[in-house]
């Protein structure tokens, strides 16, 4: 390490924010490669993995620039849901995949700008603002679907998702493709834009911010708008996946975002956060579902070790917190 | 000392106490003896490791290297539970009572007396409690009250009733008086005094020096975590402590950098603000140091706050003229609450430093780093700050060197005007003396500088013009050289013109005192 450190300073540099994530993500590959050999790091397997972290990667990516804010968005589920039933009853009504995209994401915005609204303009703290959006998006989900699913044609938003070879760019479905572009464009911006250094500073010390100059109330809604579209465009693809609007799709999906973003280093009091971090914490969280089927390792082992990596990954970061304030 | 020691063995003695955290050595070797039935006042600025001895003391903090005794023998606590079972009790700045319990829960928490299934027995606890109470002698402290009813000075009896109840043979009091009214002083010395007739021995920690001479029996300074030098009071003059507390003569903390006064470029009307600002009507110049006078709580910080646009103006006009007018954000606030607002300690000096002004960072819409470091290099270097580097975290630094960077943040952005809450406060002398060079320079630089402070010669030291707030009402400013420290402590307690208080007694007079000789 120390080699590295004097050699390559500057990726090393890059790495060492996220290196907790992905040493824990390597340790799952390594472990579920030694018991799986052939199955697991398979392409095709790679693929199932990559297309089934989509949805919680990208709804992490907006989770993260909300967490590093000092927030929380416990709606994004309900959003997912809400998006995925608007998103299949435009395609019902026969428009174009783009309109039913659009649709879907306008959806999960308006949601995000209410939160943001709740929490800036009335005060209400971000934890009791988005809970009672989850209750709220959700019912309206279902009144939409009238408690059903919707059955539509998904058109291209079908195939972005479809692991099938026809569909694949470089050998993973678009969709994977599409979250990682995003997941790169939003990773600058957390780190080298306004709105990003802004988030930050507002997570760090809201009072600073303030003092700085800094709009803290337009900066949230902002924040949770974004968190909003991500909520959005992650109901989409899970209707493009479904290829029907599920109003109670996506359960306790949020929970499965915070807990990407939390693995992925994101401190829940605010000022830090990197989405390649959460990203790792999705892929992280995915590969050990995956790994526990493929190995025959029953449901509630999956659960249960999920809840210790969360609550392990929080405590190291907290040693190494302490340690270096000490 | 030796004539104190003579006849009477030590209650406390510590020796060659060494504590470092990381690369900062924070008591480099400290001795201090304390006698039975004394109070002992240890003197020092903020920094100079009087908090950091007194964690050592009670078990907060384990000493790297050193001696401790109590009563003769070996005294090594392992934590503050078992530096209280020795006797030896804390009564921190920041009350560490629960609001929501009464008196009682509180005094007895931690160590309740509990009968079958854990059931609290009320009745056994209260005796000791009606004791502890009895010797404090305040009218509203009942057991069965809530702390959260309280008045501040009560609640500091509070701990003071929860220390005795732990049969303290040392009790630690932090700058106990810093937010009690003169009444409640009053109160808390008769106690002290009492704790002393019983036997009971006080550590001090007081910045006022005129406080210590009230109450205190003998005294220890520490400098940069050492003992600078030890005495008994009234036998060595406060101009002599002072010296020891700050390790310079007094003449050489204040340099002057020649400057001048130019246009006006605020103007402020009968502003009126939220809480306690009434009136302020003033006229700001450029080139310009203003400073601002007053008790705590008379509404100085509320009219900053107004200025800089972080309260609402309640009735009134401000403006901004001249070259200010025309500036995008004319004014930077400096906290006077560098940890909770000034500064976010987490993010980097960087960070911070460029927060009110990202727009210099800017190529296209990406922030750059490289930009970002070479700014706060250059501040960094123009400052004298001492880090590591422009990417370290801002909480690693001495308060002197965070209030640099806070300071640095308003240059950076460029703001035609300065207002400065309490610029000093927790800061290091060394620091002190260069802040006071910077304020200097920057008003040569024609920039108008609204400073607030509770320091007066701070304020006769740097300031071209003083006014005194009294009560939410500015006073009329003044040239500093028809100022004196009485007149504008008369003016602080009293008000001038038709906003004279009635005479205000003596006491309340000397309590002002103390508050500024820092």
């Amino acid at each position: 390490m120390n080699e590295l450190t004097a050699s390559r300073p500057a990726i090393w540099l890059m790495i060492r924010p996220i290196a907790g994530p992905l040493l824990g993500l390597l340790l799952v590959l390594a472990l579920f490669w030694f018991l799986e050999p052939d199955a697991f790091l398979s392409a095709r397997n790679l693929r199932t993995v990559s297309v089934q972290t989509v949805i919680v990667g990208l709804g992490a990516i907006g989770m993260t620039f909300v967490i590093a804010s000092g927030g929380i968005d416990l709606s994004i589920g309900s959003v997912i849901a809400l998006s995925s039933v608007v998103a299949a009853a435009v395609a019902k009504a026969g428009y174009d995949p783009m309109l039913c995209a659009m649709a879907g994401v306008v959806t999960g915005a308006t949601c995000g700008l209410i939160n943001g609204l709740v929490i800036a303009r009335l005060g209400v703290i971000p934890f009791i603002a988005t809970l009672g959006m989850m209750g709220v998006a959700r019912g309206v989900a279902k009144w939409l679907a009238s408690e059903q699913k919707i059955d539509a044609p998904a058109g291209w938003l079908e195939s972005i998702m479809s692991k099938a070879e026809e569909f694949r760019i470089l050998g993973l479905p678009q969709a994977v493709w599409l979250t990682v572009l995003l997941a790169v464009v939003f990773g600058l911006v957390l780190r080298h834009t306004v709105l990003g250094a802004h988030t930050l500073a507002i997570g760090s010390n809201e009072d600073t911010a303030r003092l700085c100059g800094v709009r803290v109330g337009r900066t949230k809604v902002w924040i949770y708008v974004l968190c909003g579209i991500f909520g959005g465009l992650a109901g989409v693809m899970t209707f493009g996946r479904l290829t029907v609007g599920d109003p109670t799709t996506a359960i306790g999906e949020e929970l499965d975002v915070i807990a990407a973003v939390v693995i992925g280093g994101a401190s829940l009091a605010g000022g830090e956060g990197r989405i390649a971090g959460s990203i790792l914490g999705a892929l992280l969280m995915a590969f050990l579902a995956n790994g526990c089927n493929l190995t025959g390792v029953p449901n509630y082992v999956q659960e249960i070790l999920i809840g210790v990596i969360i609550v392990a990954a929080v405590a190291v970061d907290r040693y190494r917190y302490h340690s270096m304030k000490m | 000392m030796a004539e104190v020691n003579g006849d009477t063995s030590l209650r406390l003695a510590m020796r060659g106490v060494r504590k470092a955290f990381g690369p900062v050595q924070a008591l480099g070797g400290v001795d201090l003896e304390v006698c039975p039935g004394e109070v002992h006042a240890l003197i020092g600025e903020n920094g100079a490791g009087k908090s950091t001895l007194m964690k050592v003391l009670s078990g907060a903090h384990q000493a790297d290297d050193g001696s401790m005794s109590l009563d003769g023998a070996i005294y090594s606590p392992s934590d503050p539970l078992d530096a209280r079972s020795h006797g030896v009790a804390m009564i921190y700045q920041e009350l560490t009572l629960a609001p929501h319990l009464s008196v009682l829960e509180n005094i007895w928490l931690g160590r309740e007396q509990c009968g079958l299934l854990g059931k609290m027995n009320r009745k056994a606890m209260r005796p000791a409690v009606e004791a502890a109470l009895d010797r404090l002698e305040h009218p509203d402290i009942r057991p069965e009250k809530l702390v959260s009813e309280l008045s501040t000075g009560a609640r500091q009896l509070v701990e003071v009733a929860r220390a005795l109840v732990g049969e303290a043979k040392v009790l630690v009091m932090d700058e106990p008086t810093s937010s009690l009214s003169r009444k409640d002083t009053e109160r808390l010395f008769a106690v002290v005094d009492r704790l002393r007739a019983d036997g009971v021995s006080v550590i001090y920690i007081s910045h006022f020096l005129e406080e210590v001479e009230e109450i205190a029996d003998r005294f220890t300074v520490l400098r940069d975590g050492e003992t600078a030098g030890s005495g008994v009071i009234g036998e060595v003059k406060l101009d002599r402590i002072i010296e020891m507390m700050v390790g310079r003569s007094l003449d050489e903390v204040f340099p002057q950098v020649p400057h001048e006064r130019g246009e006006v470029v605020l103007r402020a009307q009968g502003v009126r603000g939220p809480h306690l600002l009434r009136e302020a009507s003033f006229e700001l110049h450029a080139g310009e140091i203003f400073g601002v006078a007053g008790l705590v709580g008379a509404g100085r910080t509320e009219l900053l706050r107004v200025l800089q646009g972080l309260a609402p103006v309640q009735g009134g006009t401000f403006d901004f003229v001249g070259k200010a007018g025309g500036a995008k954000s004319a004014t930077g606030l400096l906290s006077e609450d560098r940890k909770e607002e000034g500064l976010a300690l987490n993010l980097s000096l960087g960070e911070n430093l460029t927060l009110g002004h990202l727009t210099p960072l800017l190529q296209g819409p990406w922030l750059s780093h490289v930009r970002r470091r070479a700014v706060t290099r250059q501040w960094v270097e123009e400052l004298t700050v001492r880090c590591a580097s422009p990417d370290q975290s801002i909480g690693d630094l001495s308060g002197g060197n965070q209030q640099k960077i806070a300071f640095a943040r308003l240059l950076h952005a460029g703001v035609p005007v300065l207002l400065l809450d309490e610029p000093t406060r927790g800061v290091d002398v060394g620091s002190k003396v260069e802040i006071y060079r910077l304020m200097g320079k920057l008003a040569a630089q024609s920039k108008a500088l609204f400073v607030v402070s509770s320091y007066l010669p701070e304020l006769l030291g740097v300031c071209d013009r003083i006014a005194v707030m009294h009560r939410g009402v500015l006073g009329p400013a003044r040239p500093v050289a028809e100022c004196t420290e009485h007149g504008l402590l008369e003016e602080a307690t009293r008000g001038v013109g038709e906003n004279a208080a009635a005479p205000v007694s003596h006491t309340a007079f000397q309590r002002f005192q103390k508050e500024y000789h820092a």
